[in-house]
C-alpha cells in the first residue's frame, strides 16, 4: 500500500464496533439478510462457484486441443465442454459478477443511502439466481447440454438430444434476479440519494450501474421469450422457427441477439465503471471529461440495442439489413472510445501509483482496445464472411469480456477487498499475480486471433496439425493464467485472518465509501451524509486524517 | 401517488369494447382477406384491445407521468426489435436470385 493513515489503537480497542460482518453470527442471519452488503457477500460466494466450474470446463477444453486428434474426449463430450462453459461463464459468472457483487456492496454506499430501495426484493433476486444457477447445473450432472450457449435452432429445436430445455429453464430463472437487481438500482439511484448527491457528483461507477440496470430491464425478458419459444418449439412443435410450419431459424438468431448483444453491455459497462475509479484514484485526478465518460455509458446502453445483426452476417439475414447493422455497430464504438480517450488523458500528468488495482485497470485499458478493435474488424461485413465462427471471434470475444470484464472484475475485488472485509492484502503478492495474469491471458488468447485468421473453426475439437503450436501456446497459456486465478484466491482468503487491519481509507480516494469505516456499519453511515463535493474532488493529507479510521467518520459536519 | 377512483361504468364499457373486439376477431377469422389484410386486421384488434387494456385495467392513463415515461420506453424499446427485425424480412428478397444468365 502507498499510503497510509495513523491508527489510535487505544482508541480502537476500547470498545469493538458494530460492522456488518460482526452484527450477526448465524447462518439465519446472513440466508435471510436484507443488508444490501451481505447480499453482496452472498452474490460473491455464488459467482465464485459458478466461476470455479467454468474454470474447469475451460480447463478441459484446453487439455483437449493440446494434441490435433481428438484424444480426451470424444466430439460429443467437446460439445458439451464448450457449451457449459460458455453458459457457466456468460450467465451465471460475467452478467452477475460486478453488478450483483461490487453494485451490491456499494452503489447504496456510494449515494450516501442506508441500502437499496427495495431490500426484500433485493435479497429474493440471490435465491432467484441461486435456483436458476442450481437448476441449470442439474441439468449439467445429468447429462449436460451440446447446443453452444447461443441455442440455435434447427439443431436446438429439433436434433439436440440433451438437457436442452432443463438448461434454458436455469437460464430463464437466472433472467428474473437480473431484471430485479436492474429494477432495484435504478429506483435506487433515482429516490435514494442522500442530500447534496446530485446527478453530476455521483462516481462513474454509479452512472455506469445505471446504464447497466437500463439494458437488464429492458433486454431481459427477451431472452426468457426467446428461450420459452424453444421450449415450445421442442416439446408442441409450434412452428416459430422451423420452416416447414413456416417459421424461420433465423428469427431465434434475431430475437437472441436482441438480447445477447446489449449483454455484453451487461458484462463490460460495471467494468468500465470500475476503471473510472481505480484510474481515478491512482491517478489523484478528477476523471477528465467527467460528464462525457457518464454519457458514453447510456449511449452505449442505447446504441447497444441497434447493432444486434452483426451476428448474424453469415447468415440468410438481407445484405441491406447487415448494411444498416454494420454501420451502427461502427457507430458504438464511439462511446466506447470517448472513455479510453477521457481515461488516458485522466492519466496524462497524473501522480500515478501502480498498485494492484491500479495495474487492473491499465490491463483493463490496453485489452479492451484491441477487444473492441477487434470487434470493429468484426463489424465489417466482407471481412467478417471469413473470420465467422473462427477463432478469431473467440479471440476477439475473450479479450473484452477476460481481459476487459474479468480484469476489471479482479481490479474491483482488490480496491474494495480492505472496505468489504477490513483487511490488507500482501500487495507484493498482488501485483505480482496481477502481472502473471496479464502474460497468462496474453498467451491463452493472442495465438488465438492468428489461429481464426488461418481459418481455425471455433467449436472443433480436431484440427490440421500445422495449428498446434499455436494451440500449445494458447494451452500453456491458460495454464498461467490460472495461476495467475489461484494466487488471489490464495492471499484474499489468508488476509480475512493475517492481513493487517485495514484504515477507512487505505487509497485516499474519494467516493462516499471510503468516509465510512471498513468495514462499514450495517447502516452504512453514522449519520446520512450531506454532500457538498464533487466526485473525484481529492482531500488534503490532513483532512484524511482528520477523518480518522476508528470507526467515526462524521461526513455530514465535513466542510 | 394519487389514487384516482375510476367509475364502474368506466370498467363495464372497456370490458364491454374487448368482447366487441374479440367477436370481432373471430367473425373476420371466418373470411379470406386479400393480401395481407388477414394479418393487418388481426394484428390492428389486438393492438386496441392492448391499448384499452394497458390504459384502463392497469391504470396507466391515471398514473403518475413517470409510469407513462416508463411504459413509453419499453413500447418504444418492442418497437425497435420489431422495426429492425423487419429491416432484415422486408428486404430480404430484394437481391433476387439470378434465373437466367443471357449473353
Ligand atoms: C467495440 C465494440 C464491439 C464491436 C464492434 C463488436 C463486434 C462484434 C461482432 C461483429 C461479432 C460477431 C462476429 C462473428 O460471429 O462473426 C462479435 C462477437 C462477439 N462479441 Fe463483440 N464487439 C464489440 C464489443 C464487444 C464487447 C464489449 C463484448 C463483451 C464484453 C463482446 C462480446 C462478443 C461476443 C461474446 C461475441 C461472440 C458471440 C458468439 O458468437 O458466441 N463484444 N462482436
Ligand atoms: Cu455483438
Amino acid at each position: 500500500m502507498s499510503t497510509a493513515v495513523i491508527h489510535t489503537p487505544a482508541e480502537g480497542a476500547a470498545e469493538p464496533r458494530t460492522t456488518y460482518l460482526n452484527a450477526g453470527h448465524t447462518l439465519k442471519s446472513w440466508l435471510l439478510t436484507l443488508d444490501h452488503k451481505r447480499i453482496g457477500i452472498l452474490y460473491l460466494l455464488g459467482v465464485s462457484f459458478f466461476f470455479l466450474i467454468g474454470g474447469i470446463y475451460a480447463t478441459l477444453i484446453r487439455l483437449e486441443l493440446l494434441t490435433p486428434q481428438g484424444d480426451l474426449v470424444t466430439a460429443q463430450t467437446y460439445n458439451k465442454l464448450f457449451t457449459q462453459h460458455g453458459i457457466m461463464m456468460t450467465f451465471f459468472f460475467l452478467i452477475p459478477s460486478i453488478p450483483a457483487v461490487f453494485g451490491n456492496f456499494l452503489l447504496p454506499i456510494m449515494i450516501g443511502a442506508k441500502d437499496v430501495a427495495f431490500p426484500r426484493l433485493n435479497l429474493l433476486s440471490w435465491y432467484i439466481y441461486m435456483t436458476g444457477a442450481l437448476f441449470a447445473s442439474y441439468a449439467m450432472f445429468a447429462g449436460g447440454v451440446d447446443t453452444g450457449w447461443t441455442f440455435y435452432p434447427p439443431y436446438s429445436t429439433n436434433y439436440a438430444n440433451t438437457y436442452v430445455i432443463a438448461t434454458g429453464l436455469g437460464i430463464f430463472i437466472v433472467g428474473f434476479s437480473s431484471i430485479l437487481t436492474g429494477l432495484n438500482f435504478i429506483v435506487t439511484i433515482h429516490t435514494m440519494r442522500a442530500p447534496g448527491m446530485t446527478w453530476y457528483r455521483l462516481p462513474l461507477f454509479v452512472w455506469a450501474q445505471y446504464a447497466t440496470s437500463l439494458i437488464q430491464v429492458l433486454g431481459t425478458p427477451v431472452l426468457a421469450i426467446t428461450l420459452l419459444l424453444v421450449a415450445l418449439e421442442r416439446t408442441v412443435g409450434v412452428g416459430i422457427f422451423d420452416p416447414r410450419l413456416g417459421g424461420d431459424p433465423v428469427l431465434f438468431q434475431h430475437l437472441f441477439w436482441f438480447y445477447s448483444h446489449p449483454a455484453v453491455y451487461i458484462m463490460v459497462l460495471p467494468a468500465m465503471g470500475v476503471v473510472s475509479e481505480i484510474i481515478a484514484t491512482f491517478s489523484r485526478k478528477p476523471i477528465f471529461g467527467y460528464k462525457f465518460v457518464a454519457f458514453s455509458s447510456l449511449a452505449i446502453a442505447v446504441f447497444g440495442f441497434l447493432v444486434w445483426g452483426h451476428h448474424m452476417f453469415t447468415s440468410s439475414q438481407s445484405v441491406y439489413a447487415g448494411m444498416i447493422f454494420s454501420l451502427i455497430s461502427y457507430a458504438v464504438a464511439i462511446p466506447s472510445a470517448i472513455k479510453v480517450f477521457n481515461w488516458t488523458a485522466t492519466m496524462y500528468r497524473g501522480s500515478i501509483s501502480y498498485d494492484s488495482p491500479m495495474l487492473y485497470a491499465m490491463g483493463f485499458i490496453g485489452l479492451f482496445l484491441i477487444g473492441g478493435l477487434t470487434g470493429l474488424f468484426l463489424a465489417a461485413l466482407g471481412l467478417d464472411v471469413h473470420v465467422h465462427d473462427t477463432y478469431f471471434v473467440v479471440a476477439h470475444f475473450h479479450y473484452v469480456m477476460v481481459g476487459g470484464s474479468l480484469l476489471a472484475y479482479l481490479g474491483a475485488m482488490h480496491y474494495w477487498w480492505p472496505k468489504m472485509t477490513g483487511r490488507l492484502y500482501p500487495e507484493g503478492w498482488a501485483r505480482f499475480a496481477a502481472l502473471v495474469v496479464f502474460v497468462g491471458f496474453n498467451l491463452t488468447f493472442f495465438p488465438q486471433f492468428i489461429l481464426g485468421y488461418l481459418g481455425m473453426p471455433r467449436r472443433y475439437y480436431t484440427y490440421v496439425p500445422e495449428f498446434q503450436l499455436l494451440h500449445v501456446l494458447s494451452s500453456v497459456g491458460a495454464s498461467i493464467l490460472a495461476v495467475g486465478l489461484i494466487l488471489p484466491a490464495i492471499y484474499l482468503l489468508w488476509s480475512l485472518k493475517r492481513g493487517p487491519i485495514a484504515p477507512a481509507d487505505p487509497w485516499m480516494a474519494t467516493g462516499l465509501e471510503w468516509r465510512t469505516s471498513s468495514p462499514p456499519p450495517p447502516e452504512n453511515f453514522e449519520r446520512t451524509p450531506v454532500v457538498t463535493w464533487n466526485a473525484y474532488e481529492f482531500r488534503s493529507k490532513e483532512e484524511t486524517e482528520v477523518i480518522g479510521p476508528m470507526g467515526k467518520p462524521d461526513v455530514s459536519e465535513r466542510k | 401517488m394519487s389514487e384516482h377512483i375510476v367509475p364502474k361504468k368506466t370498467y363495464y364499457a372497456v370490458f364491454g369494447a374487448l368482447m366487441v373486439l374479440t367477436a370481432l376477431t373471430v367473425f373476420v377469422a371466418r373470411f379470406d382477406l386479400p393480401g395481407i389484410l388477414n394479418i393487418t386486421v388481426a394484428l390492428t384488434v389486438a393492438v386496441i384491445k392492448a391499448t384499452l387494456v394497458v390504459l384502463y385495467f392497469m391504470h396507466v392513463r391515471y398514473s403518475s407521468r413517470l409510469t407513462q415515461v416508463i411504459v413509453a420506453a419499453g413500447i418504444f424499446w418492442l418497437v425497435i426489435m420489431l422495426v429492425l427485425t423487419a429491416s432484415d424480412y422486408v428486404t430480404r428478397n430484394l437481391l433476387a436470385p439470378v434465373a437466367r444468365i443471357s449473353m
